[in-house]
């Protein structure tokens, strides 16, 4: 890795990773699901990690062109564990109380159909934005 | 299409399962049960309104719908298309009714300035920071602004310590400006100590990257080459995501020599302590990390003065922290709009107990505790009646039902007895004993007191065993007095702040609840049921059969009486357990 060195090269990463980003958010033409899965110790304790390799597992095996990335509480504790499903285009949603049933679930309605299912977790917050 | 209807406890309560099932019914009847689905979500936190459903994707959010308005609703905009306007949400203030739930001001009651990144990027990739406009404030610091500019910023921001005291931050940090040194230091307090407490741990879990780029801005402000974070050791997820973001700040060249090309140095290591309440004080803070014993010493000299290596020192919390990368790239206007006149900005809650959505929620200050407890957290678990909210910890008190419209901030906090401490918020319903919650903070701080003064040390024992004595049964009306004079000598003499805080759950809670105390005392009555040692299992000899069930399952003995005929519990052998009462079959049992 280069060293950032200025303020130029520091925006020039900025535009490269946000280009990367919105890929990965709107999603590619093979349509890549984009999966986060909130693991912050509280979420950890709860089994996020079980439910993440679970369907990292089973997205493999099923054939479905998804990507997982971890990231920090997203604040339902009543909920946990917490995933956000993003399917290519589409806004993102929040499921809570996600084990390996109801990640079973979300792989075959929500990620293959886009069918949602229960436990969906509605969003109740505003973010700042530019 | 998506129907989706609040599965939450609340809207369960005012019967949406049956909302959610006539929707199917009605769906099946026109047959569109493959076209429409009907999916029971998570709460939506608006439980005033309830039960809520929210038709998608074009987000009209209806509200209080009740069973027999299904059919309506799938015949007028499912199939027409013409919203049901008498279930749309109307704006108080207006009263226009509100279509689109984007609109509604409900969803502005949440805003994450803190916690932008928390839950939304992955905290160990350092390019997500960056795409987030990560350290784009610290190259504004160094490329654009001079430190005066950085502190001056700050200052207008009204940015106060989200650590417990509410000090403004661009004070602080002018004041170690100020004081000239070869050496300074910035130190992030990660501490986090007060019970319940989790928001550090997750912004560190979450956004560690967020911390380090603003302790760098705060060197650079205060012309400090060196950073120190102060973690517990109980956090080992965030110690790891920090020692991470640190190695790939390296990398980047973000941590080091001359940053950004602009000269300067700064680099930040980790100082982990074992624990102790007293800790999250930053003299005591500073001793720890010096390798002394964790205890506070006198201010002044303050940190800023003499501090880690009797070097100048600033000392600010993850919070505090994590709002200056924002508002140095949106600015202190911008800041300075959000919040009340004394208290800008959000404020990041730990929302606990008795609640129905227990969570990390981030507020704008002045928010009223009604909203935050009814209209985020989902009311109060089992429709069961709110009756105090502890904020503040250990060091903070208790606020009832005639604070649900106080707006929240530092000053009000403090004018209502409680303090904003870091953020933990228990919230309390009927169920609680007000006496055995002072006795549960009073305990908490007698265990961790460091033991150096004599009024913290002492008087928080002596406190300790009065209110143990009520909660027996065996407190007098003097003790109500002497528990007052105690608890005002500690708040004048104690060394530190937590000392001089630490009897704040007795005060508030005799100022709030003086009938509880006095019904303890006089009636030796724990109205709550929570005090065991006042209360008392009784038979009732109409309804006991002489199963026996009881007697054989007492693990003291203490249940006597012969086959066939009524039982009786010897209340001196009686330990209070419960398990007579869960044993009877007859409902003979009752406490009294």
């Amino acid at each position: 890795m280069t060293k950032i060195k200025s303020l130029a090269d520091l925006r020039a990463m900025k535009q490269s990773v946000q280009e990367k980003l919105d890929t990965r958010v709107k999603g590619t033409e093979e349509g890549l699901v984009q999966v986060k899965v909130a693991m912050a110790t509280c979420g950890i304790a709860a089994g996020a990690k079980q439910v993440m390799d679970y369907m990292m597992e089973e997205t493999e095996k099923r054939g479905i062109n998804a990507v997982f990335t971890q990231t920090g509480c997203m604040g339902y504790c009543h909920a946990e564990p917490t995933i956000e499903v993003t399917r290519p285009g589409e806004d993102p949603v929040v499921f809570g109380y996600v084990d390996i049933k109801k990640a079973d679930q979300i792989i075959e309605k929500y990620i293959k159909d886009g069918e949602l299912v229960d436990g969906v977790i509605p969003v109740n917050y505003e973010k700042i934005k530019d | 299409m998506h129907l989706l209807i609040c599965g939450g406890t609340g809207c369960s309560a005012s019967k949406s399962q049956e909302i959610a099932d006539n929707l199917k019914i009605t769906l099946k009847d026109k047959g569109l049960e493959n076209e429409v689905q009907v999916i029971l979500t998570g709460c939506f936190g608006f439980c005033e309104k309830g039960p809520i459903v929210k038709i998608m994707p074009d987000n009209t959010f209806y509200t209080e719908v009740k069973p027999e308005d299904a059919r309506e609703i799938i015949e007028e905009h499912v199939i027409k298309g013409r919203k049901v306007t008498r279930l749309l949400y109307s704006d108080p203030e207006n009263d226009q009714r509100v279509a689109d739930s984007k609109h509604m001001g409900f969803y502005k009651k949440q805003m994450r300035i803190a916690l932008r990144n928390c839950g939304f990027i992955d905290p160990q990739n350092i390019e997500e920071y960056i795409g987030e406009d990560g350290y784009a404030a610290l190259a504004k610091c160094l490329g654009e602004m001079t430190p005066e500019q950085v502190i001056n910023e700050i200052k207008l921001s009204g940015l106060r310590g989200r650590g417990g005291g509410g000090f403004p931050t661009g004070l602080k940090w002018e004041i170690a400006s100020k004081n000239h040194a070869d050496q300074k230091y910035v130190v992030c307090n990660a501490d986090e100590g007060d019970p319940g407490a989790f928001m550090d741990r997750s912004i560190l879990e979450g956004d560690p990257h967020s911390v380090l780029e603003a302790m760098t801005i705060n060197g650079y402000a205060i012309g400090a080459t060196k950073g120190l974070i102060y973690i517990r050791a109980e956090y080992p997820l965030a110690i790891q995501r920090l020692l991470t973001a640190i190695d790939q700040s390296r990398e980047y060249g973000l941590l080091g020599e001359d940053i950004l090309g602009s000269g300067f140095n700064f680099d930040i290591e980790l100082r982990y302590g074992a624990g102790a309440f007293v800790c999250g004080e930053e003299t005591a803070l500073i001793h720890s990390m010096e390798g002394k014993r964790g205890e506070p010493t006198f201010k002044p000299p303050f940190p800023a003065q003499s501090g880690y290596n009797n070097k100048p020192t600033n000392v600010n919390n993850v919070e505090t922290y994590a709002n200056v990368p924002i508002i140095i790239n949106k600015g202190a206007a911008w800041f300075s709009s959000i919040g009340t006149e004394k208290s800008k900005g959000t404020k990041v809650f730990a929302l606990a107990g008795q609640i129905n959505n227990v969570g990390l929620i981030e507020v704008p200050m002045g928010i009223t505790l009604r909203e935050v407890i009814y209209e985020i957290g989902g009311g109060i678990k089992g429709g069961k009646e709110f009756k105090a909210v502890q904020t503040g910890g250990p060091s903070g008190g208790c606020l009832t039902k005639k604070h649900l419209d106080t707006p929240i901030d530092y000053d009000n906090l403090i004018a209502a007895g409680s303090m904003m401490g870091s953020g933990g918020m228990v919230v309390m319903d009927e169920t609680s004993c007000m006496v055995a919650i002072a006795k549960f903070y009073l305990e908490f701080t007698v265990e961790e007191s460091c033991g150096k003064c004599s009024p913290c040390r002492i008087g928080n024992k002596r406190l300790y065993e009065i209110l143990e004595k009520i909660t027996k049964g065996n407190g007098t009306m003097e003790d109500l007095d002497n528990l007052r004079n105690l608890a005002g000598v500690i708040k004048d003499t104690a060394l530190c702040g937590l000392g001089q805080t630490s009897p704040n759950p007795v005060l508030s809670t005799i100022d709030n609840f003086y009938d509880e105390y006095v019904e303890h005392i006089k009636d030796k009555k724990c109205r709550a049921g929570v005090c065991k040692s006042l209360m008392r299992y009784i038979i009732d000899p109409e309804q006991c059969v002489g199963c026996t069930a009881c007697a054989r399952n007492c693990p003291v003995n203490a249940i006597k009486g012969e086959k066939k005929l009524p039982h009786l519990i010897n209340q001196e052998l009686c330990i209070k357990c419960g398990a007579c009462i869960e044993r009877c079959k007859f409902g003979a049992i009752s406490i009294q």
